[in-house]
């Protein structure tokens, strides 16, 4: 891992049964890079991104977050991430207040700096005047909103974003690229996130990777991948990339937890 | 220092009475078992010579509400596993032991409330402890037996997938653990082979240690019904916590 990567994999192989969702990739991500991870339904997205941030064990290979092992160093690496789920993991029957005074607690954050931490990141996301509302009432932007501010809570060096815009409208989105760049650029955090929408990662990323069966088909900036595959846009150069077969979707697009039983019945995702 | 298991508990409590249909809902269907049976049965009983069902009842009733709520809770742990929240939780640098514990100890507390609300009804319907002075050996019982079912139910939840699956333990499993529990009629005159299941299913030891504290009617003596509860709580909880650090998302 070179001094200023903050995130690396080393042929990191995942499989389920006999099916490999992650077949030996390796790829770094630097120091306040906003990376892409890109790749059709199945290809092994949320696979990877579930080893990166702890609830999967890699079947071999190393992955490594702010210097810390992810299997041997769990709560290090733990501590070094904030992630905003591809489903709300929001208690809806609690505050947003409350939502966030949950995850102070559980990182830590010494009891005298929780009130004033809460307070300036429920500002951050313009979600302080509502602070006192059950997240049942808010609508998908604000809960995406209110899990960004959960994720910086304990000042990760790293956000994951795992579909963040998925459901959100135009004007939403783009307020929550703005807080990512921001944050990225105040704060030197490191973003990696996964999209279908190629616009979002072109207009955004830093460096973008491509997975697809398992394998990592190509990284580099939008303007590197669209002149390797002598395309103009980003989203050309992907369907180049990955073909224009439409996948199934019963793999991936599940997003049940699993526990090792599941797996025994060979269940990709 | 206790702070994570509080606000998990925290979350537990408020969640609960956010939503008062779920504390209705709950104690709903032992007080519909307490007035149909306790005097719909009641009446047969006392001519057959056995004495006051409803005071037999009871303690059966009891347990069936921390049976019941100890594994609905366990749904719980099934919805924040679809809808999200437990991922929050599973990636908080924290032990997944303390995880469980403050969820459970939740859930217990939550069972509890109900037991105790299904014994005060039970009052107004003119049910008596035999001796008040056992009255905190009877919630002691309770408690023992609410944790051991909530680490059960958590159990269970982290290994089921989806909400049918569930469906099944609830018919295959917790029904019949209830039905041959001798909640609802003493085993001295039952035919041989209901009489066998009852005694190899554990929880008729905490509804024979239940009713033994209460009016004074115990079929296998309190020493064994304390020892199989015992056990049970151990195993429970030891289940529960194998299971839960394997959790994977």
């Amino acid at each position: 891992m070179s001094s200023n990567s903050v995130i690396s994999a080393r042929n990191v192989v995942k499989t389920f049964g006999d099916i490999k969702a992650v077949d030996d990739i390796s790829f770094e991500v630097k120091v306040g890079e906003i990376f892409a991870f890109l790749g059709p339904n199945g290809a092994g997205k949320s696979t990877t991104i579930s080893m990166l941030t702890t609830m999967l064990r890699p079947t071999s290979g190393k992955l490594m977050l702010n210097n810390h092992d992810v299997t041997r160093e769990q709560d290090k690496a733990r501590k070094s991430f904030g992630i905003v789920f591809q489903d709300p993991a929001l208690e809806e029957e609690l505050t947003a207040y409350e939502n966030m005074k949950v995850h102070a607690v559980l990182y830590g954050i010494p009891k005298n700096d929780q009130e004033q931490r809460i307070e300036e990141l429920l500002k951050l996301v313009d979600l302080w005047e509502r602070k006192n509302s059950l997240v049942r009432t808010y609508s998908g932007g604000m809960r995406r909103r209110l899990e960004i501010a959960r994720g910086l809570m304990h000042h990760p060096k790293i956000l994951f974003l795992d579909e963040p815009t998925l459901g959100l409208d135009t004007q939403t989105r783009n307020l929550l690229w703005d807080y990512v760049e921001k944050l990225s650029k105040s704060e030197g955090m490191t973003i990696f996130f996964t999209t279908h929408y190629l616009d979002e990662a072109e207009a955004v990323a830093d460096r973008i990777a491509i997975i697809d069966h398992g394998k990592i088909i190509a990284t580099g900036t939008a303007k590197e991948l669209a002149r390797q595959t002598k395309t103009k846009k980003l989203e050309d150069a992907y369907l180049e990339l990955t073909g224009r077969t439409v996948r199934d979707e019963t793999s991936e697009a599940n997003n049940g937890l699993n526990v090792r039983g599941a797996q025994r019945n060979s269940r990709l995702r | 220092m206790m702070d994570i298991e509080y606000i998990l508990w925290l979350r537990q409590m408020k969640r609960y009475f956010r939503s008062r249909s779920r504390v209705l809902g709950a104690i709903g269907q032992p007080i519909l078992f307490l007035l149909a049976l306790g005097y719909g049965i009641g009446s047969v009983y006392k001519k057959a010579g056995q004495g006051n069902y409803l005071e037999f009842l009871v303690p059966g009733i009891i347990i069936q509400t921390l049976l019941f709520s100890g594994v609905f809770w366990g749904i719980q742990i099934l919805f924040d596993k679809r809808f999200g929240f437990l991922k929050e939780m599973l990636v908080a640098p924290v032990p997944r032991v303390r995880i469980l514990l403050g969820n459970a100890l939740g859930g217990a507390t939550i069972s509890l409330m109900q037991a105790v609300l299904v014994f005060i009804i039970s009052i107004f319907l003119g049910f008596r402890m035999e001796n008040w002075a056992f009255l905190p050996l009877s919630f002691l019982l309770m408690v023992v037996l609410s944790v051991t079912l909530c680490s059960f139910g958590a159990g269970l939840a982290s290994i089921v997938e989806d909400f049918q699956g569930f469906q099944g333990i609830n018919n295959f499993l917790i029904f019949p653990l209830f039905f041959l529990s001798s909640a609802l009629y003493p085993l001295t005159n039952v035919p041989d082979w209901l009489r066998i299941l009852s005694e190899i299913n554990p929880l008729s030891y905490a509804v024979d240690g239940l009713r033994y504290t209460m009016i004074h009617q115990s079929h296998f003596g309190l020493g064994k019904d304390l020892l199989v509860m015992a056990v049970a709580l151990i195993l429970a909880m030891y289940f529960a916590v194998s299971r839960f650090n394997r959790i994977q998302a």
